[in-house]
């Protein structure tokens, strides 16, 4: 883990306090606020509709193709102003998606898929072969299923070469989100420890959304909450493990020990965090 | 050998290549079917405005004289030269280029991440906007397309077959030139969306939209290069059957034909386009002339689509289309 000093060295990614709306009438973000530094493993935690994946793609602008919009605050890259680029524009700046589900070409072979990431490349082929060879050094089980239809692979291998193909455009940060999605915990494990690796020994720095609180967090460096569309916590990742709130609602924990969740006091949620 | 065989001969040889012109109309919108699941409707009008376009650049003919001789008064109608047909259709080109960028720039632009079947509307409004706009352009009159094309009886074939049975065939020099040229045209498509790399970002942007996009591919970008890729398919098209039957609005309704040729090749399949217009044609020619005289002929009307039809019955993806991958 980086040590708090070193994470406040550079901020990489900074959201200042931006209103989503889709089709000019659904208010889905109400002033999110986060920081990014760079080298860092930070989380967006969330329940269903919190607003973690609306808050990727207002970072990596994949919401202009869902009819929504930024209409408030600002997004800054190495302190520029990001929010208007296009997604090709961002990809070339260094900043990728992987998006919740995979979204894996299905009717293109497993380095189809891989080859499709160093689109925005000028890169010969020599550097592109280099780098494939690093994402199956990363991925062994990619490398047997090359030549595989990524429609007809594993979920775990369908993720695997989404995070691949984010890996071949050479990024600087990747945004990624769920990546436990439908995955088994094994896999879930497997790809947050390549995930961590990546971070550790290549540099890249990571914006995770995820609702898998316990692994998330145990990964992270730093963590933010989001409910309703506004971020109600955040904190260095061992903190929050520690709050007893997160515990508690979160993590499924209380002082108590283990509970049952009917037995969760929602109204003290609403009355911190709400009012 | 019995003569109703030799007949059947030619019969088949003269389907095979009317197939060839079908299959380069199906072309053009398995092209924009696959990168975009738009269906274009107006592909067929596609054809005949490149042809209009072609034979106005050649001839020197002022667009939209028309027009401005209403307007101004003046009596303006060519500009009084004539291009070679090479550069015309270079000029041609990249008309459709332009074409290609308008269509995706005014209209699909703003129907991003809409139903297919809003669309499709959008083509059909494109076909009837473009037919009109053709006309003003270019004029209603039907036109004599030749860029230097051979022409008439390939006399080789006839006194060999002649040599063989005792019966020339009669084989159009026009068509094997179509034949060849649709073969290079399909060899040339298929390496180039296999193995280059705007052509892997084709396939992509066909598979996921939201993918591509997220990987930094630009979707304006690959559906102007599809279009004008079609544009192209469609004025190869229109130069074979405007220099066969004349540059005319019937032009437009080949289209039409080119529906069970999809059908029957699948909607996404470069090679299945070509085999299902080979099949259609063929089997057009073949069903006339041997079921024909016994039900009172006109049988290419509709055998085209009675066959798409069985087609849709017992193998809705066509012989050739992807295979809908689905995972339980």
């Amino acid at each position: 883990m980086l040590d708090a000093a070193e994470t406040q060295t550079e901020t990489l990614l900074e959201v200042n306090n931006i209103e989503v709306i889709y089709n000019h009438v659904i208010l889905v973000l109400k002033g999110v606020s986060l920081k990014v530094p760079k080298g860092g493993i930070t989380a967006l935690l969330g329940g269903n509709g919190a607003g973690k994946t609306t808050t990727l793609k207002a970072v990596s602008n994949l919401l202009a193709s869902e009819r929504g919009e930024v209409t408030k605050g600002s997004i800054l890259y190495r302190g520029e102003r990001v929010q208007d680029l296009t997604p090709n524009d961002l990809v070339k700046k260094g900043v990728i998606q992987v998006m919740e589900g995979r979204h894996c070409f299905e009717h293109l072979t497993v380095e189809e898929n891989l080859l499709t990431g160093a689109y925005t490349r000028g890169a010969g082929k020599a550097e592109i072969d280099a780098d494939l060879e690093m994402v199956y050094n990363y991925f062994p089980r990619l490398k047997e299923r090359r030549r595989s239809q990524a429609g007809y692979t594993s979920g775990g291998e369908q993720q695997m070469v989404a995070i691949g193909r984010a890996l071949m455009s050479r990024p600087e940060t990747i945004l990624l989100d769920e990546p436990s999605m439908g995955l088994a915990p094994q896999l879930v494990e497997q790809i947050f420890d390549i995930v961590k690796s990546l971070n550790e020994s290549e540099g890249y720095t990571f914006l995770l959304a995820e609702q898998n609180t316990n692994v998330a967090l145990r990964f992270a460096h730093y963590g933010y909450i989001l409910e309703n569309g506004r971020v109600v916590m955040d904190g260095p990742a061992q903190e929050l493990r520690e709050n007893p709130d997160v515990k508690e609602f979160y993590l499924g924990m209380s002082d108590e020990g283990r509970k049952s969740f009917r037995d969760v006091r929602s109204y003290r949620r609403r009355k911190r965090w709400l009012s | 050998m019995p003569d109703q065989l030799i007949y059947a001969m030619e019969v088949f040889l003269n389907g095979l290549m009317a197939g060839v012109l079908y299959a380069l109309v199906a072309l053009g919108f398995v092209l924009i079917y696959k990168a975009s699941g738009i269906f274009n409707y107006a592909q067929g009008v596609m054809a005949l405005f490149a042809a209009l376009t072609l034979v106005g650049i050649m001839e020197g003919q002022v667009p939209f004289s028309h027009l401005i001789n209403a307007m101004f008064g003046t009596e303006i109608h060519h500009f009084g030269w004539h291009l070679p047909a090479l550069v015309s259709i270079l000029l041609t080109m990249a008309v459709m280029v332009l074409l290609a960028w308008a269509v995706n720039k005014l209209i699909f632009n703003h129907l991003v991440n809409q139903e297919p079947i809003i669309l499709f509307m959008a083509t059909i409004g494109l076909a009837y906007f473009m037919e009109g706009f053709g006309d003003i352009m270019w004029g209603a009159d039907i036109k004599k397309l030749d860029v230097g094309l051979p022409q008439g009886i390939n006399t080789a074939i006839d006194e060999t077959t002649y040599g063989w049975f005792g019966y020339g065939f009669f084989i159009d020099n026009l068509d094997i030139v179509a034949t060849v040229i649709a073969a290079i045209l399909v060899i040339a498509l298929v390496i180039f969306s296999q193995y280059t790399k705007q052509g892997r970002a084709m396939r992509a942007v066909a598979d996921d939209h939201q993918a591509a996009l997220s990987v930094g591919i630009s979707l304006n970008f690959i559906w102007v290069m599809v279009w004008s890729l079609a544009g192209f398919v469609a004025l190869v098209a229109g130069i074979m059957w405007g220099t066969k039957s004349g540059v005319q609005f019937s032009l437009s309704l080949i289209a039409l034909k080119a529906l069970p040729v999809l059908m029957l090749g699948g909607f996404t399949s470069i090679p299945g386009a070509i085999v299902g217009g080979l099949l259609i044609g063929v089997g057009e020619k073949l069903f006339e002339f041997s079921v024909g005289p016994l039900i009172g002929g006109a049988t290419e009307n509709w055998f085209a689509y009675v066959l798409a039809l069985l087609f849709l019955v017992f193998r809705p993806q066509g012989l050739f289309g992807e295979k809908i991958i689905e995972r339980v």
